[in-house]
Parts: C-alpha cells; sequence; structure tokens
C-alpha cells in the first residue's frame, strides 16, 4: 500500500459516499440501504436548519448540563512532575481533564443520542434500537428516549450485562428493554449485530442510534458532528484558561467517539499533538486484547472498512478488554484513516495500567473515572512527565466509573 | 458477458414451464465431508441452482439457523480454500448443476478480490451473492466480478421501491433474488399475495429471472411461490433438517445426508406442482 497523500486539510472527510480515503463505505443489506439514504438526507436538512441547532443547543444547556468544565488536575499534574523530578528531570505537563464524566448520564455518549434522538423525531420514527458495551450509550438512549417519549430497546452482550449491571438497572429504570444477545462473544460487536438484525426486521418504524463513530454512513460522519461539541469548547475554555490552544490532547478508543468529538476541531493545528489510546487487554502480544489499529488491518464489517482484527481468513477476532466499553474488535474510519495519514498516534494500555490509572486518579483527584478512559489516562501517566512543564495536555475524560466499581474490585481482589 | 451456467439452467426451467428450486447450505457444515456429500446429492434430490454459504463469524443479515451453521462450519476449521475446493471436486463430476457463492464481503476482501475471482472461476463457481455490497460498493467485487465472467446476483427487497429497483438491477445478472421480508433469514413466513405482487413489479424492471427466498420452509409455500417467481430460495428449514440430526456435539450422524435430501425431494416436488399462471 502507498502512503495516502496529505490533505490540505484532515476536516474534509467523508465525500459524497461516505469514504475517508479508502476507509468508510456504506456495506450494508439491501433492505437497509434506503433507510441509511433517507437519514443522510434527514440529516443533511436538519444540519441546515437553524431550529434545530437552536433546540439542540437549548438540551445540551439545560438538560445535559454543558458545558462540561475543562479542570485543571492539580494534584495529578504535581504528582507527575515529582515522578518527573525523580528521574533528574524538570518537566511534567500541566494537566486538564475535560469533564465529560458530569454530563447528564455520566459520559460522552449523551451529546450524540441527543442529536439523534431528535433526528427520530423529526423523521418520525416512534421506536429507538442501540447496541451498547458499558451500557453508557445504553443509558443515554433510555434516558433520550424518555425525555422525547419514545421507545427503546437496547441490545447488550450477555457478558457486558454482567459486568455492567448498575447500567443495567438504570436503563430498566427508565423504561428501555434491555435485551441479552447470546451469539458470539456476548459483547459489543454482537450487540451491533444483533442491533443490525433488528432494524432489518423493523424498518418501517425503527431508527437504530448508534454509538460511536462506526457503521455505514453517515453515522460516522454524523456522530463525530454531535460529539464536537467536547472539542469546540475545549478550544475555547483553553483560551480563556491559558490564552492558547492546547499542546497535545489524548482520549480512549473504543469505537473512537469521544475521541472524534475531541480531536476533530483541533486537527488543523498542526502543533497540536494527538493521541488515541486502544485497550491492549491483557496485552498486545497475547492476542487477547482490543486494539484493532496496533494489530488488526483493514477489512470490512458493521457497515465500513476499517481496521479490524481478524483471522488469515477474514473471520473476526473477539477483542478483550477489563472495559466494555472499549471490547470491540474495530475502530471508526475516520480514525483509521488519520492514522494512516499520521495525523493521530496510535497508542494502548493494558487492563492493568488502566486498573493502575483508575486508582490514581479516584486518590489524587477525587474523581472515579470509568475505566475507558483510564486507559487514556495510564498514557497520560507515561506521556506527560516527559513534557515540559508548559505543554498543556487535554485528557478527555469520558464518563465516571460508578458502573465500574463491582469489576475493578473483583480484579483488585481485597486491595481496593 | 457469454451465457453462464445460471443462465443456461433457468432458460431450460424456462422452456420445462417451472420455476426453479434454489437450496443454501453452508460449506463446511458441520464438517467437510458431510457438506460435500449432501453437496453432492443435493441435484439428483431436485436442486436446480446451488448456493453454498461461505461462513463468516458475523452473519449479520441472517437468522439463528443460518448463524449457527457458520459457527459450526468454523468450529470444524471451513475456510475459504476448502469452500472453493469443495465446488472444484463436485464440479469434476457435476457440469451442470450452477453454483452460487453467498456470503459477507470480509472473508472475499481479506482473500484477495482478483485472486478469489480467478480462484472461484477455475473452481467452477458461476455466481456470487454478496450480502453486504449494495450497489453503491460495486466498484468492490460486482463490477470486477462481471467482468471475470461470474454472474453478481443482486437481493431486492420490500424496502427497493420503484425508484431505486433500476440501481439495483443495473449490473445485476444471472437472477435477482427478492427477499420477500424486511427481515433475517428464516424467521417470518412470507405473504405469498405481496410476494406475487413484488415478483411482478420486479419483472416490469428486467428481463431476468427472479428468485424468491427468506422463511420459506415447506413445499406447500415452495408451491405457492413458484407459481409466480422462476424460482424459490430454501436454506434455513434445510438447515434446521440437518441440524435435529446431529448429536449434542454438533456431530453428524448417518442419518444427516438423508434428512436434507428428503426435504429437498420434498420442496422440489412442491416447486414442481406448482400452477404456473399466464406469463
Ligand atoms: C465512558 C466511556 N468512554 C469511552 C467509551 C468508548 O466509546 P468511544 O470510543 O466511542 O468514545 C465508552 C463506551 O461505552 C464509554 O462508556
Amino acid at each position: 500500500m502507498t502512503a495516502p497523500q496529505q490533505p490540505n486539510s484532515f476536516r474534509t472527510g467523508p465525500d459524497e459516499r461516505g469514504h475517508f480515503g479508502i476507509y468508510g463505505g456504506r456495506f450494508v443489506a439491501e433492505t437497509l440501504m434506503p433507510l441509511i439514504l433517507e437519514l443522510e438526507k434527514a440529516y443533511g436538512e436538519a444540519k441546515a436548519d437553524p431550529a434545530f441547532k437552536r433546540e439542540m443547543d437549548g438540551h445540551l444547556t439545560h438538560y445535559v448540563g454543558r458545558p462540561s468544565p475543562l479542570y485543571f488536575a492539580e494534584r495529578m499534574t504535581k504528582h507527575l512532575r515529582g515522578i518527573a523530578a525523580a528521574r533528574g528531570g524538570n518537566g511534567g505537563a500541566k494537566i486538564y481533564f475535560k469533564r465529560e464524566d458530569l454530563n447528564h448520564t455520566g459520559a460522552h455518549k449523551v451529546n450524540n443520542v441527543l442529536g439523534q434522538i431528535m433526528l427520530a423525531t423529526r423523521m418520525g420514527k416512534p421506536r429507538i434500537i442501540a447496541e451498547t458495551g458499558a451500557g453508557m450509550h445504553g443509558v443515554a438512549t433510555a434516558t433520550m428516549c424518555a425525555k422525547f417519549g419514545l421507545e427503546c430497546v437496547v441490545y447488550m452482550g450477555s457478558v457486558d450485562v454482567a459486568r455492567q449491571q448498575p447500567n443495567v438497572l438504570r436503563m430498566k429504570a427508565l423504561g428501555a428493554k434491555v435485551v441479552p444477545v447470546e451469539s458470539g462473544s456476548k459483547t459489543l460487536k454482537d450487540a451491533m449485530n444483533e442491533a443490525l438484525r433488528d432494524w432489518v426486521t423493523n424498518v418501517a418504524n425503527t431508527f437504530y442510534c448508534i454509538g460511536t463513530v462506526a457503521g455505514p454512513h453517515p453515522y460516522p460522519m454524523m456522530v463525530r458532528d454531535f460529539q464536537c461539541v467536547i472539542g469546540n469548547e475545549t478550544r475555547e475554555q483553553m483560551h480563556a484558561l491559558e490564552g492558547r490552544l492546547p499542546n497535545s490532547l489524548i482520549a480512549c478508543i473504543g469505537g473512537g467517539s469521544n475521541a472524534m468529538g475531541l480531536f476533530y476541531p483541533f486537527l488543523d493545528d498542526k502543533d497540536v499533538e494527538i493521541y488515541g489510546v486502544e485497550a491492549a487487554g491483557h496485552g498486545l502480544n497475547t492476542g487477547m486484547h482490543a486494539a484493532s489499529v496496533a494489530g488488526g488491518k483493514p477489512g470490512v464489517l458493521h457497515g465500513n472498512r476499517t481496521y479490524l482484527l481478524m483471522t488469515e481468513d477474514g473471520q473476526i477476532n473477539e477483542a478483550h478488554s477489563i472495559s466494555a466499553g472499549l471490547d470491540y474488535p474495530g475502530i471508526g474510519p475516520e480514525h483509521a484513516w488519520l492514522n494512516d495519514l499520521g495525523r493521530v498516534t496510535f497508542l494502548s494500555a493494558t487492563d492493568e495500567e488502566a486498573l493502575a490509572a483508575f486508582q490514581l486518579c479516584c486518590k489524587l483527584e477525587g474523581i472515579i473515572p470509568a475505566l475507558e478512559p483510564a486507559h487514556a489516562l495510564a498514557r497520560v501517566i507515561e506521556i506527560a512527565p516527559k513534557k515540559p512543564k508548559d505543554h498543556l495536555m487535554v485528557l478527555n475524560l469520558s464518563g465516571r466509573g460508578d458502573k465500574d466499581l463491582a469489576s475493578v474490585a473483583e480484579h483488585l481482589g481485597g486491595k481496593m | 458477458m457469454s451465457s453462464t451456467r445460471i443462465d443456461n439452467r433457468f432458460a431450460d426451467l424456462k422452456r420445462q414451464g417451472r420455476a426453479g428450486l434454489v437450496t443454501f447450505l453452508t460449506a463446511g457444515d458441520p464438517d467437510i465431508d458431510t457438506s460435500f456429500a449432501i453437496l453432492k446429492a443435493l441435484p439428483d434430490a431436485g436442486a436446480d441452482v446451488i448456493e453454498i454459504g461461505m461462513p463468516f463469524t458475523d452473519p449479520m443479515a441472517d437468522g439463528p439457523a443460518i448463524q449457527a451453521s457458520s459457527q459450526r462450519a468454523l468450529k470444524g476449521g471451513q475456510d475459504m480454500k476448502k469452500t472453493l475446493a469443495m465446488i472444484r471436486n463436485f464440479r469434476a463430476a457435476d457440469h451442470a448443476t450452477p453454483i452460487v457463492l453467498m456470503g459477507y464481503y470480509n472473508p472475499i476482501y481479506i482473500y484477495g478480490v482478483d485472486k478469489f475471482l480467478a480462484d472461484a472461476k477455475t473452481a467452477g463457481v458461476d455466481g456470487l451473492i454478496v450480502v453486504d455490497l449494495p450497489p453503491e460498493e460495486d466498484d468492490e467485487l460486482c463490477l470486477p466480478a462481471l467482468k471475470s465472467g461470474l454472474n453478481f446476483i443482486r437481493l431486492a427487497t420490500p424496502t427497493t421501491d420503484d425508484k431505486r429497483l433500476p440501481a439495483v438491477l443495473a449490473n445485476t445478472s444471472g437472477f435477482v433474488y427478492y427477499v420477500s421480508v424486511t427481515g433475517i433469514t428464516g424467521m417470518t413466513t412470507p405473504d405469498t399475495r405481496a410476494v406475487n405482487a413484488s415478483v411482478t413489479r420486479i419483472k416490469r424492471h428486467t428481463k431476468l429471472p427472479v428468485a424468491v427466498g427468506f422463511g420459506v420452509k415447506t413445499a406447500e409455500q415452495a408451491r405457492a411461490i413458484a407459481q409466480c417467481a422462476d424460482g424459490v430460495v430454501v436454506g434455513s428449514a434445510l438447515i434446521d433438517a440437518l441440524q435435529a440430526t446431529l448429536d449434542t456435539n454438533g456431530k453428524a450422524g448417518a442419518s444427516s445426508v438423508g434428512a436434507v435430501t428428503r426435504l429437498v425431494a420434498n420442496l422440489a416436488a412442491g416447486v414442481r406442482g406448482a400452477r404456473r399462471g399466464a406469463r
């Protein structure tokens, strides 16, 4: 493969067929094709309608609770500067957390769900389906369906149902039906298969609310657009706080929606370093991980071409991560493209590293992070001490960790 | 493109004044030997066109029966090479029965499109049905397949309206596969009258034969659909029949091949017994 040409702007994708370079596209069954064309049209119209944006901004302010704070993580910064000093250096980046955990429902997922549910209402679809891994997208969807008076069905792998019980209960309390998925690896990938099967069966009245920047066009673009509120706010807030752009951004990657939302508004700011962190599970060399850029290759699944974990015969491998939200064998197509172009650097963190970062964040900052962003924090802990003190680093703290306490306690044994 | 075994078979059926039975089974289900034994027996049992599923871990458009068959096949070590080898062996003895490979794009993409088309052609494959390649992605496989002399059979569905139908039919060849229900394979039973109306609608747009599938389970249903359609596709019901003969470990038994061929014969009788309306 020849290296793709560097574009003038990294913010031009996708093309009208939904391609980011060779990635993306619309690889779906014919039954669904008319639906995604209809969705694309409806989204285009909504995007151009000032009333849609006005309504959305109102809900973001008064219901979601935006803007979310850009918080200076002072003790974390001090701690990592201490590590730098112990190594004889005198650096240590200044660390900010973008507090998506403080949104209503406890994660960034709600930004996207609000947009999609408003769109579903506009399209006259009374029934909403969603897939969920960690349950945060499911909770956000159940929440918005309650608020907008829509029927809600959430597909969730039975492994995830077991390890994210608090979210299952939240969804049920909010009136959603949670369907445990028993096929395949019984995690996020299989939940998505089952949601697609539902959609193909109930085309007339159903809207599929995808939880990340993946799936057939226009989903990767649409979800990115709805999540961009994260990066846009960060830009403004950083200007207000420091009078300049951040030096680096870092976010965890499941499908990549919290990351894309933070990254996208900065893609053309060439001096801003951008890092995505995949889940390395038991370790990249064990085969038990969810790092599709590090350990996968381009293939086609769930409506798009992207990096996927698979066998030599093109069979999709099961992903492994302590974090249900990262336990997916693929990544959004725009990330795949940005990786090939070298604009975003993809790193990974193991289960152990994420657990350590989770504990550190609790103790130093009084913030219980979700295990997903704890993966990104694990790399912050490694990178920040190597940067100078005037380096401004933004971590997307994509969600809160109440949902993870039981599995963290189990992994740590009596040590919590 | 010169005429393929598929074209010839449907021309033949037309001369006989009847619809054809199209069977679907997954390659390597539950093991390669049983799968090949069934394949060899299908033409004599009454299959006019044979669809062979290329197993995939994530068959998004398929119901529980075909999902399970894919999993059994993969567990038994089935891969693309073995599937193509099985067809090559079949072709050594049968030069007339059309073979259509059906499945999802990723295993083909990873095998390599050019190599796949070349190897499939040499093995004796006549057509392809790839569920997750709509006309919007024709550059990927459809156009190269047509160039290499393979039919590319497209699915038309209840959501494919008159406005979209021409785009769906544009690069379709061999036959049109009408998906009789919105949904996954093997679940709901199609409503014969609605199906007939749809087949008539499609035929207004194309001269290609139209085969109908998804949810056809019994000889009765096959007979009803064969009154209007040029082909009736049965998959999940055959897989259910096969599955019923497997032991608790999913292993085939002495009755496995016969269970499938008996149902095929039964369905073939249904199809052949259809009273054909004015054409
Ligand atoms: C808190 C949190 N962060 C991150 C993710 C990963 O998704 P994405 O990569 O789309 O942001 C999830 C998914 O469930 C999540 O709950």
